[in-house]
């Protein structure tokens, strides 16, 4: 493993560049250390930081630039001892060592805060590059009309994205039916009756249930919830008689997905709902008990609607999380792309086939894996545009009260 | 001069201060009726919390159990060393179907001395008794030792899933008239070699250590080299995401201008904290796998994304334990003539590392628990079938992570590695749970108010 090796010889330059700058600053002032502008030790980090930095950098360079073996190897080494003579010249008792090492951290933290930057540079440039190379191979009016998904790797495979958004909304709008209602009446009682000590148990086992990896949630869906709803409106369920056959036909369904994410997304919307109700004015409760109202009066028709704005935005953010979220619908939703309005019927979703299109067998510049960007194209769009909205909802009303 | 006095005289009812009257009562039933929503809504939660616990523990204790068989195998230098030199070369010529037989052969002398009453006489009627793998255990067996060939020695083997299944109440009579793998006679026989002994339930250490096993042999499955696969992923994450977080947290919280590269950066932190994570992973296969040539499947790319992932957590935490640390303390640095720096690296620093480390430990959490983003670069369950030899190559080898192989396990056909799935998920939830629990200490104990 040599560039194991190669890392392990430049940190130990590195450190011996320091010992080398901490005693070079020593013997310039023949060990009077109060004639130094800088702590001895400073010279020592500028050293190490010469050492290290710059051949970091040159590595990771020639590693992009695919060169390997004694080039890689001769040139990160020689800029380590480059940089370690440079810097060992620079100290004198009067060079302010302190001040270079301390530019330079202020380099490295901007460094790091710009990853973020980075981070979705990177996300934006994979999505449009693959996303052009898709639609130049398959037209974006089909794809973004088209009524059909019907990938198939030989070829001649109909891409409409309409199915699987269509999915994806069902499958949300059913998570938030569940989850709306249930996580702002908890986040209302929380916040309005519960007592201090209820309030504190109650809050983190509620949280416990978004700690949970949506894998967990994605087994639950599988094997309990779909055999259980299958027991009820399957073909040998009690609604038989009603629907023909029953309604349902597989343990994976719309239903099935929507009902475990909304689960997922209570702690999610009462969290949030209870920052926001937290955030009204107590003048407003008490204006409202001094007129006389009772306290779900109060709640009803001075809280809610104040922390509407806010409740709106919190809501958005949870429609969000519904529509980007991956493993639930992967294992709970089912597989084929349809159009229709019964919510026991098995759909599947965008990003379920994100994940079909990209660990099939599927060659990687076919249409039918290419999909698979436009796709992730799409959902960042949409969960983006909402997550801007929400965001901004949630400012402005905040700023109502400020 | 207020409108009231010029009112119409009030008409006197007959209210009273002791009878409520029905306009009140109406109140305070909808008053009551509200509370008993809210309270509703909580229980809600709280059971749906409670049965998925409970599923998970009903569904999943069962796999820390296995089924095995005590057999004595004769070792038939005839059958395995043909040749008669006990040379390792030759011995490894040969395969497990040489193997197969003579544990089919000691497992029916077993049921002819006991004397146990069956149908079943041959040999090759007990195969369905006994894990494919024990062939390749024998054999392993064998080729350590080969001065063993010619003894009868002991072995526990797995018995198959069918069995194992049988005996946990998964598999039963009713439905295995269709299944190729196990018949009634086979069972019967289970039964019979359960009371006598042989076949025995034990914990199940292969599980919580193992590696993962094809779809024939669902027995053998384990957890453990994907969860070598997330321990290293781990280290990735802590060795990026802790020093970038915390030195960008240091820069925006400390040293940032208002301007407007410092709003680019923000706006991104936030947006990024909520992109979905299996962007992520279309992030990792095409910049660290197509464009940066990485190795595919490795923990080391599956640790750089969760790194992208996890950052804006713990960006988010660690401005807020900054931000928590009054400014008398960098006021006070200052004025002992500190630079801005040393003011920020020797006290603030300091004093924001116990929220800096719960908000590590509670994003770290996160990412192991993660799986979709995996799935894209390659991180898929049945590629963690080698157990990593040695530190570096665990990092570049390819390899699983636990919630991958429990998607993998709950995608195969047969039930039996549901099981399985549902006990890896117990596995999962200890670790989460422990890393949350470390971190509430940490809270508890370090966290100071102001």
């Amino acid at each position: 493993m040599p560039v194991f090796w190669i890392f392990v010889i430049v940190l130990a330059l590195t450190g011996a560049g320091f010992v080398m700058g901490r005693a070079r600053a020593l013997s310039s002032v023949d060990g009077d250390r109060r004639r130094l502008h800088s702590l001895p030790s400073y010279a020592g980090a500028l050293v190490a930081m010469s050492a290290f930095l710059p051949a970091l950098a040159l590595f990771v360079l020639m590693l992009a630039l695919n060169a390997t073996g004694m080039i890689l190897t001769g040139a990160t080494l020689l800029a380590t001892l480059i940089g370690i003579a440079l810097s060992l010249r620079l100290i004198s008792p009067e060079f302010r060592a302190r001040n270079a090492v301390e530019t330079g951290v202020r380099g490295l933290l901007i460094a790091a805060a710009s990853v973020a930057i980075l981070t979705t540079i990177g996300i934006v440039l994979s999505l449009v590059f693959n996303t052009v190379e898709f639609f130049n191979l398959y037209p974006i009016k089909a794809f973004f009309l088209g009524l059909n998904w019907t990938p198939s790797f030989g070829g001649g495979s109909e891409l409409g994205i309409l199915p699987l958004l269509w999915g994806t909304l069902y499958i949300s709008f059913i998570a938030l039916l569940v989850a709306v209602p249930i996580g702002l009446y908890a986040a209302v009682y929380l916040s309005e009756y519960a007592s201090h000590p209820v309030r504190s148990a109650i809050k983190p086992l509620l949280e416990i249930l978004a700690g949970i990896p949506t894998i967990v949630y994605g087994l639950f869906a599988l094997l309990t919830v779909g055999p259980f709803l299958m027991s009820i409106f399957g073909p040998n369920g009690p609604t038989a008689a009603i629907a023909e056959n029953g309604w349902m036909h597989a343990g994976t369904a719309v239903m099935t997905a929507g009902l475990v994410m909304g689960i997922m997304l209570i702690p999610f919307v009462s969290s949030l709902s209870d920052d926001i109700i937290n955030a009204v004015p107590q003048s407003l409760r008490d204006g409202s008990y001094g007129l006389g109202a009772t306290k779900s009066e109060t709640i009803k028709q001075v809280i809610l609607p104040a922390a509407l704005p806010g409740i709106v935005g919190a809501i958005l953010l949870a429609a969000s999380r519904a529509i980007g979220e991956t493993m639930i619908v992967v294992l709970g939703a089912g597989a084929a792309a349809r159009l229709s309005l019964n919510p026991f019927d098995a759909m599947t979703t965008v990003t379920a086939k994100i994940v079909s299109q990209l660990t099939g067998d599927a060659d990687f510049a076919s249409p039918e894996a290419l999909v698979a960007f436009s796709l992730a194209m799409t959902l960042f769009v949409i969960t983006l545009g909402l997550n801007i909205f929400a965001l901004w909802i949630v400012r402005k009303y905040r700023e109502q009260y400020e | 001069m207020s409108d009231a006095t010029h009112s119409a005289p009030h008409k006197p009812t007959s209210r009273s201060l002791h009878a409520v009257d029905a306009r009140t009562k109406r109140r305070n039933a909808s008053e009551s009726r509200f509370k008993a929503m809210g309270i509703g809504a909580i229980g809600i939660g709280l059971a749906f919390l409670v049965l998925l616990l409970s599923t998970i523990v009903v569904n999943g204790s069962s796999a820390f159990q296995q089924t095995f068989i005590d057999v004595p195998v004769y070792l038939d230098p005839a059958k395995i060393d043909k040749k008669g030199n006990r040379d390792l070369a030759d011995l490894k010529k040969a395969t497990t179907f040489t193997y197969a037989p003579l544990i089919q052969n000691g497992l029916l002398d077993v049921v002819q001395k006991a004397g146990l009453e069956t149908d079943l006489s041959k040999a090759k009627e007990l195969k369905n008794l006994i894990s494919a793998s024990a062939a390749a255990q024998v054999r392993d067996r064998v080729l350590a030792d080969p001065s063993l060939i010619g003894q009868t020695i002991d072995f526990k083997i797995l018995a198959s899933s069918r069995v194992d299944g049988y005996l946990k109440g998964r598999v039963k009579r009713a439905d295995i008239a269709q299944d190729k793998n196990i018949s009634v006679a086979q069972l019967d026989l289970t039964d019979a070699l359960r009371k006598a002994g042989v076949i025995h339930k034990g914990f199940n250490t292969a599980f919580i250590f193992g590696a993962d096993a094809s779809d024939s042999r669902a027995e053998q499955a384990g957890i453990g080299v994907s969860m070598l696969g997330s321990f290293y992923m781990m280290l990735v994450v802590l060795v990026l995401a802790l020093p970038i977080g915390v030195a960008a947290s240091i820069y925006l919280e400390e040293f940032a201008a208002k301007n407007r590269f410092t709003d680019l950066i923000e706006v991104n932190i936030s947006n990024l904290a909520a992109v979905p994570s299996i962007v992520f992973g279309i992030l990792g296969l095409s910049v660290f796998i197509q464009f940066a040539h990485l190795p595919q499947s490795a923990p080391l790319v599956g640790g750089l994304v969760l790194t992208l992932m996890t950052l804006p957590t713990i960006i988010i935490s660690t401005r807020a334990a900054l931000k928590a640390v009054p400014p008398s303390i960098r006021d006070a640095a200052l004025g002992v003539g500190a630079s801005k720096m040393q003011s920020v690296f020797h006290h603030v620093l300091p004093l924001a590392m116990p929220g800096i480390l719960t908000g590590t430990i509670i994003g770290l959490a996160q990412a192991l628990g993660e799986t979709a983003p995996l799935l894209l670069i390659g991180m898929v369950g049945y590629v963690a079938t080698n157990t990593p030899d040695g530190f570096i190559d665990g990092f570049v080898s390819p390899n699983s992570a636990m919630p991958a192989q429990i998607y993998e396990w709950a995608k195969r056909a047969d039930p039996a590695f549901y099981e399985r799935a549902w006990g890896g998920i117990i596995i999962l939830l200890v670790f989460l749970l422990s890393m949350n629990i470390i971190a509430i200490i940490l809270r508890r104990k370090f966290e100071r108010r102001w």
